[in-house]
């Protein structure tokens, strides 16, 4: 164990920084899993097969967080097609839905998952951009570049989505039918329509979210897995259906996580996100922020 | 009745193949079926019997691997007081999970499991007495008469702990305590206002399930000679544990049993003939089918086929 | 007088900032037939849940026969002699209809299947259900469907039963069907709590009914005066 002070400050500057990014990756899941009350544990996968499509477009010669903005129509799309799937096979049948619900996004993860071992093999992928690799100094202390164009993303991104949902008609829409589908329904529109297009957003910010992965760090097909731990934790500590806990949320765990790193090393990082999850279940379920 | 002599058939027919001369691979594939008949098998009393989804079904079953382990390296422990030790951290974890999230909505209990497949895997990786991240290689002690081989006298071992477990299967299906889970599954809440004791039952079948997956985790580090954390800890346990009762069927205890020879066989057919990889892709792929299609599994099926030829 | 079966004592319930319920506080006698009314979200339906435990009230106490439940589960008030039906109706539909009244024979009067079954098709014969009995809770209409959740309820042998929305969506001729039932139960002893929109309903039902707006009691007394009270005629139609 190695502790010093300028070491444990390094740490939590680090661990800032991680935390917005975790934050960010965890947006989609808020509103998929906090709002739309979707079982979507496939959420890691798509955005892993994001980091995927980043790098393939990236390698045609565009900046990463461009080609992750280029790739958020189609991932709406892919988005709005797996909710539309969803409904119509399970939730609309309502009684049954829960476990056949889960079992089908925890199906559809492996494949995704490996799909792109098939199709990228198990070796790690990275991308190439002037902002990786080199670091900022401040004073006495290292901020990778990466992890600071990461953070940038992730704060625009939480704002703008926050924004969207609390001042658009759609956004406000797509609260409501998280909070009281019937009024909804009864105002007029329509829940299933309302819920495709959040699922749609949610998709497409996972796109972004996966190029912002593999800037951050290399990307393999099974590291959705571990994502599993960190998007439900950030998203179960801020509750559900909070969008500005999820920030709270993901620092915690960025901080916790970088503190962990620094104190008793990588083997044991990893397993941060997960027991800050179990413990949240155990004593808060409802989170700290949740509705 | 009927079942019984049908077991007690079954049961001398595994132990007399695996005294005879058949070819050893057949053993060798066997074990691995067999685990998968318990796996399935128990991951059905919590989740197709009440409705509570289990991802996390090497958790349990690498837990039950790892007793057996240190029980071997540190007493030379024989091998029924592994599965017993198996059988006993299973069922305290699935207590342990349980009394933390079983009060919870089902998809919290679902992910709390994913997250104690990784803590326990970060565990083991960071023990040495257990060999860590790169594991530990195991000498098997003699076999036992009259055995041919370390590898036969596995099968019928796991043979004998899937007839058990599909029996505790069939007796909670059967019994009073069965009904109340399939109320907990059809609707909670009214369960719970008709006098169900709806967290104690869940409790039951969470450490049923997990004592059954220990246990089949015990004799694992014998059948390989070896074990490591990343293996035994692997989201694949769960996924297949997972898709041979949503295959076979979740309603009845021969559901995970048709299941798993079904998939089990094909996983080790596709594992040798073609890769790993697409062996996690077919059962990826069948797990999509089947719920979406065939939401009853393959017993639905045949119940449906039966229903028809019979007008 | 004798103690009353029921007493709701202050009971409050908040989910987050909302206020559901607010120092709620009533008396049910024995043998009462009570009605329970008010506007949608006026809190009927957290009330009943805090009464059959679904819900934990903050603040006030719940007390039946004499005895505090407020900290115990739903299955444990159940078998102390508190039934309810759902508004939305929640039968065990993989269940035969038969089936459904065994779970709480199986488990409130604890009597073996052989038993539990005659008493079963007892309970579905006099309700009008017994044809019905081998087959799925799935295929029932509205009506039969309202029917299973209050034999469902019978079955437990409960001392007060609460009915929530048992008539809602229902015509004429069937409201009167579920109406005979509650009243044939009341006869036989047991304590009825009617949460309904059918004024009519509740008007021939009940001899006392409270009115529940905002969270709040507003209104007490016969049915009579209670539907001619101002302040109930403006929590429905609105200030």
């Amino acid at each position: 164990m190695i502790f010093s002070f300028d070491l444990l400050f390094e740490a939590v500057l680090f661990g800032v920084l991680l935390g917005c990014f975790y934050a960010a990756v965890s947006i989609g899941l808020s509103v998929s899993f906090g709002l739309l009350d979707v079982p979507h544990v496939a959420h890691p996968a798509l955005m892993v097969f994001g980091s995927y499509c980043t790098f393939v477009v990236a390698g045609w010669g565009l900046d990463p967080i461009v080609a992750g903005v280029l790739l958020m129509p189609a991932f709406f799309v892919l988005g709005v097609l797996i909710y539309r799937f969803y409904y119509e096979t399970f939730e609309k049948r309502g009684t049954e839905a829960g476990v056949r619900g889960l079992a089908f996004f925890f199906g559809l993860a492996f494949i995704i998952e490996v799909g792109l071992i098939l199709v990228f093999g198990v070796d790690q992928r990275t991308v190439q951009a002037p902002y990786i690799g080199s670091s900022l100094a401040l004073g006495e202390y290292r901020l990778p570049y990466r992890m600071l164009v990461a953070f940038g993303v992730a704060l625009v991104l939480t704002f703008v989505l926050t924004l969207y949902l609390s001042k658009t008609f759609t956004g406000r829409a797509i609260k409501a039918v998280a909070q009281d589908e019937p009024a909804l329904r009864l105002m007029g529109a329509n829940p299933v329509r309302i819920k495709q297009w959040a699922f749609g957003i949610a998709t497409g910010v996972s796109a972004l979210a996966g190029a912002m992965l593999i800037i951050v760090g290399p990307v393999e097909p099974a590291l959705d897995r571990l994502y599993i731990g960190r998007t439900f934790c950030v998203v179960v500590l801020a509750g559900l259906g909070s969008m500005t806990g999820t920030l709270g949320a993901g620092l915690i765990l960025g901080v916790s996580e970088s503190i962990v790193l620094m104190m008793f090393g990588a083997s044991w990082a990893p397993a941060v996100a997960f027991g800050l999850l179990l413990i949240v279940l155990g004593i808060r379920p409802q989170g700290l922020f949740g509705r | 009745m009927k079942y019984w002599i049908s077991v007690a058939v079954l049961l001398i027919a595994a132990l007399g193949a695996a005294l005879s001369g058949i070819n050893e691979y057949v053993f060798y594939a066997g074990y691995i079926v067999l685990t998968f008949v318990v796996l399935a098998t128990a991951w059905n009393i919590l989740g197709g019997y009440a409705g509570y989804v289990n991802f996390g079904t090497g958790a349990f079953f690498g837990f039950g691997s790892y007793a057996a382990v240190v029980l071997f390296k540190a007493l030379g422990a024989p091998l029924i007081v592994q599965i017993i030790a198996g059988a006993a951290i299973g069922a305290a974890l699935g207590f342990g999970v349980g009394i933390m999230t079983l009060r919870l909505r089902g998809i919290f209990f679902a992910i709390a499991t994913v997250a104690i497949l990784f803590i326990a895997e970060t565990l083991m990786i960071n023990w040495r007495y257990v060999g860590g991240a790169t594991g530990l290689q195991l000498l098997r002690p003699e076999v036992m008469a009259p055995f041919g081989s370390y590898t036969r006298m596995l099968f019928a071992v796991m043979a004998l702990l899937a007839v058990i477990a599909v029996s505790v299967a069939r007796y909670v299906q059967t019994s009073w305590i069965g009904r109340g889970l399939r109320a907990i599954r059809d609707s909670e809440e009214a369960a719970e206002c008709s006098g169900v004791p709806t967290l104690r039952l869940k409790l039951i079948a969470c450490v049923v399930s997990g004592a059954l997956m220990g246990a089949a985790g015990a004799p694992m580090p014998m059948y390989l000679s070896f074990v490591e954390p990343a293996s035994s800890f692997s989201l694949n346990w769960g996924v297949s544990a997972l898709a041979m009762p949503m295959i076979g069927g979740t309603g009845h205890w021969i559901g995970p049993v048709v299941g798993a020879l079904l998939l089990g066989s094909i996983q080790q057919i596709v594992t040798v003939t073609i890769s790993n990889e697409i062996n996690v892709l077919v059962v990826g792929v069948l797990l999509v089918l089947f719920v979406v299609l065939a939401p009853d599994g393959v017993v639905g099926l045949f119940r449906k086929w039966l229903r028809r030829s019979s007008r | 007088m004798a103690a009353p079966l029921l007493q709701v004592r202050n009971v409050s319930k908040h989910f987050g900032g909302f206020t559901a319920l607010s120092e709620v506080s009533l008396d049910i006698a024995e043998g009462e037939r009570f009605g329970l009314i008010g506007p949608n979200g006026s809190g009927k339906t957290t009330l009943i849940n805090c009464i059959s435990g679904l819900l934990r009230n903050e603040g006030g106490e719940i007390v039946f026969q004499g005895k505090k439940i407020t900290g115990l589960a739903p299955y444990q008030r159940t078998r102390l002699g508190i039934a309810r039906s759902f508004q939305v109706p929640r039968p065990f539909h993989t269940m035969s209809v038969l089936e459904n009244l065994l779970v709480p024979s199986a488990y409130v009067v604890r009597l073996k299947d052989s038993e539990g079954e005659e008493r079963a098709m007892q309970i579905l014969k006099s309700i009008g259900l017994a044809d019905k009995a081998h087959g799925f809770a799935s295929q029932l209409s509205q009506v039969e469907l309202r029917k299973l959740e209050l034999a469902r309820a019978m079955a437990a042998r409960p001392r007060l039963l609460i009915s929530d929305e048992a008539m809602a969506g229902l015509a004429g001729a069937e409201v009167d069907e579920v109406l005979d039932i509650l009243f044939k139960l009341n006869e036989s002893g047991i304590t009825i709590i009617m949460i309904e929109h059918i004024m009519q309903a509740v008007m021939r039902f009940s001899q006392r009914v409270v009115c529940l707006d905002a969270g709040r009691i507003i209104c007490e007394g016969a049915p009579a005066a209670i539907v001619q009270n101002g302040d109930v005629q403006r929590a429905y139609l609105g200030a």
